[in-house]
């Protein structure tokens, strides 16, 4: 089993949207929220995903469809 | 000797031992390293610095490095120029410029991948690694070659072959990857867990973060150990301008200057000023943008220390500015014409928004201000090649007489 820790942004059409709840449904994904932000207007969850590799792919391309901007927790890695 | 004694998470407080570790385990937020100032400030004095050497490893007792046998290229003690001319086009009376061009590899990032990289080595890492498109793959690099490290650069595959060069010369395992920049920070993230390396800005990233003090360090020493009024630093991580303001804090915790009374200003370039936009709305979320800039040394839009920066930023009573690429370039050409300075794209988002600081009122002409240059133009000059317009003469001396209005 892999893990993979990622940090959701949601826009505001999507704050309403249960989209971990989905995620974790919709794909064989452990979803274990560590921090979070979300208020009526936007938010991001910052949480670990358990799960096989090729379910966790499926699963983050899934959320990133939906509209949901998907980063690394390190934030952006490639510097200048 | 180091008077390092672990790593602690910036949110939820939770403890570690010195180790390769990228975020706490509990909350992931950043980690940094904490000290033991009570036995610092025995060993630490104006007069010890100053007999160290001419390089940020006269600050050594302040780093997190415990080897004595340090690899360095020669990194720091930069100069502090006072820059009269470019102050008194932009109405300062005491300004100065951190000149972060003159290091081995022609930016700030030496500093920070100097302790990077002999933390790597203590750690008993073989290979090193990063993601950039220009000067921390360059700085990673030439560290690596000096200390007999294999190192792995990762670039967009889009990115200029000419942008490399200062790169390939110091021989890296150079790696393009098809695909967008979040492709590559999703790939490199991914990399960093499953190969046991330094990956500079992942797992070493909270000793990377320490070399950066070294340049409020060195501001401080050179002004005669005070701390300026106002700074005036670019924010792409954010991780920079942070490190400025703790060198500063840690200085007057140490007794070295009196406490601290500096206005912190970030600057960004508008295609990618994610911080420069939560200050202004009053937020604390900085949320993600897609970069769109031509300033790419800066052009971060999820940037990891974000919110440290803009805390710094607002705690200090100083502020964020953004400039827009025109006046990043004009920012360029006016500290060239006016201090012989050539600097990058982010040095020109510096001036262009020191100015605009000033303009607004927000920095006043009497107050003691150090704009931060950190990193050199050279590697980028294709952003202002339109700077190159000669005179045409014939070969002889009456063409260049009339054709360049000179008088005989």
């Amino acid at each position: 089993m892999a893990k993979k820790q990622v940090m959701f942004t949601f826009p505001h059409n999507l704050i309403k949207e249960p989209i971990i709840y989905l995620l974790s449904h919709k794909f064989e994904v452990v979803t274990n929220i560590r921090r979070a932000d979300v208020t009526e207007n936007r938010g991001w969850v910052v949480l670990e995903l358990e799960g096989k590799d090729k379910e966790i792919d499926a699963g983050i391309a899934w959320v990133i469809e939906k509209g949901v901007r998907v980063d690394p927790i390190e934030g952006d890695i490639i510097e200048g | 000797m180091s008077f390092a004694t672990g790593l602690r998470c910036r949110k939820c407080g939770q403890e570690y031992p010195l180790q390769p570790l990228k975020v706490c385990d509990f909350c992931l937020s950043p980690v940094e390293v904490n000290y033991d100032y009570k036995a610092m400030i025995q060993a630490v004095s104006r007069q010890s610095i100053a007999s160290g050497p001419a390089t940020i490893w006269r600050y050594r007792d302040l780093l997190p490095v415990e080897t004595k046998d340090e690899i360095d290229l020669g990194t720091g003690m930069t100069p502090l120029v006072k820059a009269d001319n470019l102050g008194w086009k932009l109405g300062l009376e005491r300004l100065y410029i951190k000149n972060d061009c003159l290091t081995p590899t022609y930016s700030f990032k030496d500093r920070a991948v100097a302790v990077a990289v002999n933390k790597a080595k203590e750690f008993g890492f073989n290979t090193v690694a990063c993601a950039s498109t220009g000067n921390l793959a360059a700085s990673v690099a030439a560290h690596a070659a000096k200390a007999g490290m294999r190192a792995y650069v990762f670039v967009p595959s889009n990115v200029e072959p000419g942008k490399l060069v200062g790169v390939s010369i110091y021989k890296p395992n150079l790696v393009t990857v098809e695909g967008s920049y979040d492709d590559v920070n999703r790939l490199c993230a991914e990399v960093a867990q499953k190969y046991n390396w330094g990956f500079i800005n992942i797992n070493l990233r909270p000793y990377y973060a320490e070399g950066s003090k070294t340049l409020g360090y060195e501001v401080a020493e050179q002004l005669g150990w005070q701390s300026p009024d106002c700074v005036v630093a670019p924010a792409a991580s954010g991780l920079l301008f942070t490190r400025i303001w703790k060198g500063l804090q840690e200085l007057s915790m140490l007794k070295l200057i009196e406490p601290v009374n500096t206005h912190m200003y970030l600057t960004q370039a508008t295609g990618s000023s994610p911080i420069v936009k939560a200050y202004e709305a009053g937020s604390l979320h900085i949320h993600p943008v897609t970069p769109n800039t031509i300033v790419t040394s800066i052009a971060i839009g999820n940037p990891a220390d974000g919110y440290y920066a803009l805390m710094v930023a607002r705690q200090s009573g100083g502020g964020a500015q953004d400039v827009n690429d025109e006046e990043a370039i004009e920012g360029m050409k006016l500290l060239a014409e006016t201090e012989g300075i050539f600097a990058e794209a982010a040095g020109g988002v510096v001036i262009a928004g020191l100015r605009k600081l000033v303009q607004s009122g927000k920095i006043h002409k009497d107050q003691l201000t150090v704009a931060f240059i950190t990193g050199a133009g050279p590697r980028t000059q294709e952003i202002v090649s339109d700077v190159v317009q000669p005179v045409k003469v014939e070969p002889n001396l009456k063409s260049f007489s009339e054709v360049a209005g000179v008088g005989v």
